[in-house]
């Protein structure tokens, strides 16, 4: 069906900024996804998915001028010891970052093997994202797979002994990067990746995870501070036998933030969990936009999704559960809730079920409110100062995201970032 | 078909081995159920408009309905702002494409021509079809428009009935009592020729014309349905109701109500449908506009018992219908409760828009799905006034090979300071071929509101059923009681008489869904 001429013209004008590589492993998975592209058309305003969060700032050909934000804070995950991967911009920065060797991990970048003709990712790259574009489109996800300059692959055979951490660093103010990672974890293998940092202006992210029978991958990601940063993330995971996938995110701050998190549970007795907790002041748009797919029998899933709003923020809720035929003693849970801290801000969201095998259990719970008066009056009346008193309700608000992830001093990290904020902010 | 042609279920379960220890009780309770009750249709003589949709079938509708000239404008306005539309494909329903100009727009009985002037100058036919529906005799002389009808006496609980048979109101019984109270209550196109300020002042207020597809559609061809007005004050001293019948076959069921609760006054609606067995789908887009001013209170109770197709999917209605409330001035109320068993595809999302302070909307709905039924149903509930509340109970059931689809939308409008939503959607699922699915909008634009909502999907429960097995009942009953269990919350926001055959649907609807 041809595109309507207006989405045809976005599309287009976007696509004549952006040039596709010609040779490589991975030449034909990025013509397909540029067919992909052209197919979809890019995001408009009127379509449903995008109901919540306006997609044209993420899909005009130019870069709105984000300015480079010094928080002055200490960098993520300082104390942590982790093998770190800078891109700077979305360019990678091999003086910044560590040696990629570790034991039980092979770590490339995507830039240095495009060249080759033969590479393990070439199975991979493109093909969860393909996946994940079906009964939804998600046309950044595949504009990224046709045009990523960079980003790595990850082969994860063992365990090894420290997280992987990438750290994305803004420093142009006009700049617009595309970056997309494979990570393959394999049988009986686990991994903790983590991801930090505001990355550009604009920044596009695609990334795709297999997960093989009885593996793990931990994941905490803490999106960057910079006010005026934009950005379109992606993450496809496809989970096989007992294996797990955690996934923890914090966004603090970002004019437009939209994460979309596409799982599909294929093995049986899988386990995944996707948390995130935001807190927005002001001109912040952040939008959370999951799907699960439950198609193997005795999985489990879990959402949990904490927004904190003030000054006119939006908080945007996308959640789905999808249980196929046969998917029987499915387990899923589903909770979004926001707490607005005054009359401007506003939660929008569509908690979805989709069920087709009887024997399941789902549920899933959305709240939205202010601070609970009762709560306030009790710390009050305790002696504790009005401000403390909501900073430490609005803490508690946050917990249940918070203690979703398992490593303490990943979480410590977290909520000293969260109590950083709300003394900034309150 | 005739009515009493044999249904192949029928067939089916006298030709099967009946198992040891299963008593005749249960083979004869599971073949009555096998069927739908009011699958017969009446071989009435009809007067047809021609087939298809055109500015002239929509002038003739209005010409049969003797309307002004006003409303004639109005209807062919509507037609051209259909012909713009495009039908919606949100929804989570599959049908062959439907062709608009394979429909009768108009029929209707051939002997309403001239009102028959006793019982005996009634078609029996026509008397014999309210008989099986169930309408009390007094009040099937009244709907078959014998005169002075309503001069006779009449014994218990008494419950005013508009009747559309086809495209027709065929008759409204105790218009004299309720018009001692000031109630008007009669069939719309009667009440666009007496009452034209009252008609052109709220049709269309609520649900605009081109507010969508089906609503547009109904605009421009329904040629009946029901119109209240209550007077300010004024609780209407009966529960009012309409029964809707789709007989003729490829005709399409278009009808409109319009219900007006002025300051202060209270009134409680029920809505009946059923139609007969037939191989091909028929279509059914209704519109129901209510505005509810200052202070008052409409209850609107609908048990929707269309015929939902055979066991294979064949046939049944096409359900498109809107519906909406507009709570218009401060501390009015609406609750909106439905009972959907019946049709082959349901689309249906009775609304409340509260806009005056205070005002209060309410939603209770069991949706059943068995065979081949799809349903996606829900309800809007827009706050725009101060204070403003509301609540919805969706209980989801579905069985064999069905969809079930609870859609809805909570909107907080930021001047709707102080409001509160609860939200409760529970589906059950019998059967793994099945499906339950919930598609909830809510959207909270100030902070002093509250928005609740939970949803749950199960399967009806091993140790219940267990329970009841070992008391001695048999499966179906087991699950009859517990479904009925499930969805008791909904079933008591019913008024008692609908409360009782609500019961009985959920327990038919469901036979044949176990074992």
């Amino acid at each position: 069906m041809a595109l309507p001429q207006t989405k045809h013209d976005t599309t287009e004008a976007r696509l004549a900024t952006l040039s596709l590589p010609e040779s490589g492993w991975s030449a034909p998975a990025r013509r397909a996804a540029l067919a992909r592209v052209r197919e979809m058309g890019l995001p408009a305003a009127r379509d449903e998915y995008w109901k919540f969060t306006r997609p044209d700032t993420l899909t005009r050909p130019d870069v709105i001028e984000a300015a480079v934000f010094d928080s002055g804070e200490p960098p993520f995950f300082n104390e942590i010891d982790t093998l770190k991967v800078v891109f700077v911009d979305g360019v990678f920065d091999a003086d910044a970052s560590d040696d990629l060797s570790l034991e039980g991990v092979s770590i490339e970048r995507l830039a240095d093997v495009a060249g080759t003709d033969i590479h393990w990712a070439k199975d991979l790259y493109g093909t969860l994202e393909t996946n994940g574009q079906d009964p939804v489109a998600r046309p950044l996800a595949a504009l990224n797979t046709a045009f990523a300059t960079d980003g790595l692959l990850i082969h994860v055979t063992g365990k090894p002994s420290k997280p992987i951490q990438l750290t994305y660093s803004h420093a142009d103010t006009r700049s617009d990067a595309i970056l997309h990672h494979v990570v393959k974890v394999e049988a009986g293998a686990e991994v903790t990746i983590l991801e930090n940092g505001p990355a550009a202006a604009r920044f596009n992210k695609c990334t795709e995870i297999d997960i093989a029978d009885g593996a793990a991958l931990h994941h905490v990601r803490a999106q960057g501070r910079d006010h005026e940063r934009r950005a379109a993330t992606h993450m496809f995971t496809r989970l096989g036998e007992k294996s797990t996938y955690k996934s923890f995110t914090l966004t603090v701050n970002g004019v437009m933030t939209r994460n979309e998190q596409v799982l599909e549970l294929t093995g049986d007795e899988a386990i995944a969990h996707v948390a995130g907790a935001c807190v927005g002041d002001g001109d912040f748009h952040h939008d959370d936009t999951v799907f699960i797919t439950h198609d193997a029998v005795d999985c489990e899933s879990r959402q949990v999704f904490k927004k904190v709003l003030k000054n006119g923020a939006t908080g945007v809720f996308q959640g789905k559960i999808l249980v196929k035929p046969g998917a029987q003693k499915t387990d899923g849970y589903q909770i979004s809730q926001s707490l607005l801290l005054d009359g401007d801000s506003q939660f929008l969201a569509k908690p979805e079920l989709e069920i087709y095998a009887d024997d399941v259990a789902c549920s899933h719970g959305s709240t939205s409110g202010a601070i609970d008066e009762e709560g306030l009056f009790y710390l009050r009346s305790r002696g504790v100062p009005e401000r403390d008193a909501t900073n430490l309700l609005t803490l508690a608000f946050l917990a249940e995201a918070v203690d979703e992830i398992e490593d303490q001093a990943l979480a410590d990290e977290i909520v000293s970032r969260l109590e950083g904020w709300l003394t900034r902010h309150g | 078909m005739t009515a009493l042609d044999q249904h192949p279920a029928d067939a089916k379960i006298k030709d099967a081995d009946v198992k040891d220890g299963v008593d005749q009780e249960t083979v004869d309770a599971v073949r009555e159920i096998g069927t739908y009750k009011y699958g017969w249709n009446t071989d009435i003589e009809m007067e047809y408009a021609p087939k298809g949709l055109t500015p002239d079938i929509v002038r003739l509708i209005s010409e049969k309905n003797e309307e002004p000239q006003w409303m004639t404008d109005w209807r062919l306005a509507a037609y051209e702002r259909w012909l713009q539309k495009e039908e919606p494909d949100w929804a989570m329903v599959d049908y062959p494409e439907i062709d608009f100009q394979d429909q009768y727009y108009y029929a209707r009985p051939k002997s309403m021509e001239t009102k028959p002037k006793s019982l005996d100058e009634v078609d029996p036919k026509l008397l014999a079809t309210y008989e099986k529906l169930g309408i009390p005799l007094k009040e099937q002389m009244i709907l078959a428009g014998v005169e002075g009808a309503e001069d006779a006496p009449a014994d218990g609980r008494k419950v005013a009935v508009d009747a559309v048979f086809d495209s027709v109101s065929v008759g409204t019984t105790f218009q004299k009592e309720l018009q001692k109270a000031g109630v008007i209550f009669c069939s719309i196109s009667e009440a666009i020729r007496e009452h034209p300020e009252l008609v052109k002042k709220y049709l269309g207020s609520v649900v605009p014309v081109s507010d969508n597809f089906y609503a547009t559609l109904n605009s421009a061809v329904f040629s009946d349905g029901s119109f209240v007005y209550v007077p300010p004050g004024v609780r209407c001293p009966m529960e009012l109701s309409t029964y809707f019948r789709i007989n003729a076959e490829n005709t399409g069921q278009f009808e409109r109500t319009l219900i007006i609760a002025d300051k202060g006054s209270y009134v409680s609606y029920l809505e009946g449908c059923t139609a007969p067995q037939r191989d091909t789908s028929q279509l059914h887009a209704a519109v129901v506009e209510i505005i509810i001013e200052e202070d008052a209170e409409v209850k609107y109770s609908t048990v929707q018992n269309w015929f939902p197709g055979d066991e294979n999917g064949k046939g049944g209605i096409y359900n498109f219908v809107t519906k909406r409330a507009d709570c218009r001035g401060d501390r009015a109320k609406v609750m909106w409760t439905q009972v959907e068993t019946g049709s082959a595809v349901t689309w249906k999302y009775p609304s409340c828009i509260l806009r005056g302070d205070d005002s209060q909307g309410e939603f209770y709905s069991i949706a059943i799905t068995n065979n081949h039924q799809q349903a996606d149903t829900g309800t809007k509930m827009v706050h725009l006034g101060k204070n403003t509340r509301s609540r919805i109970v969706s209980k989801g059931i579905s069985a064999g090979f069905a969809q079930n689809t609870y859609r809805g939308l909570v909107s907080m409008h930021p001047k709707a300071m102080n409001s509160r939503n609860y939200t409760q959607c529970d589906s059950l699922l019998i059967g793994d071929k099945c499906g339950a699915h919930t598609v909830p909008y809510i959207e909270v634009k100030n902070n002093s509101s509250r928005v609740e909502h939970e949803a749950t999907t199960s399967k009806v429960d091993d140790d219940q059923m267990f329970y009841c097995r070992q008391r001695g009942m048999d499966e179906e009953e087991a699950v009859a009681l517990i479904v009925n269990g499930f969805a008791k919350e909904v079933l008591q926001a019913l008024p008692m008489e609908f409360a009782m055959e609500a019961q009985q649907l959920v327990a038919i609807s469901l036979e044949g869904s176990v074992g």
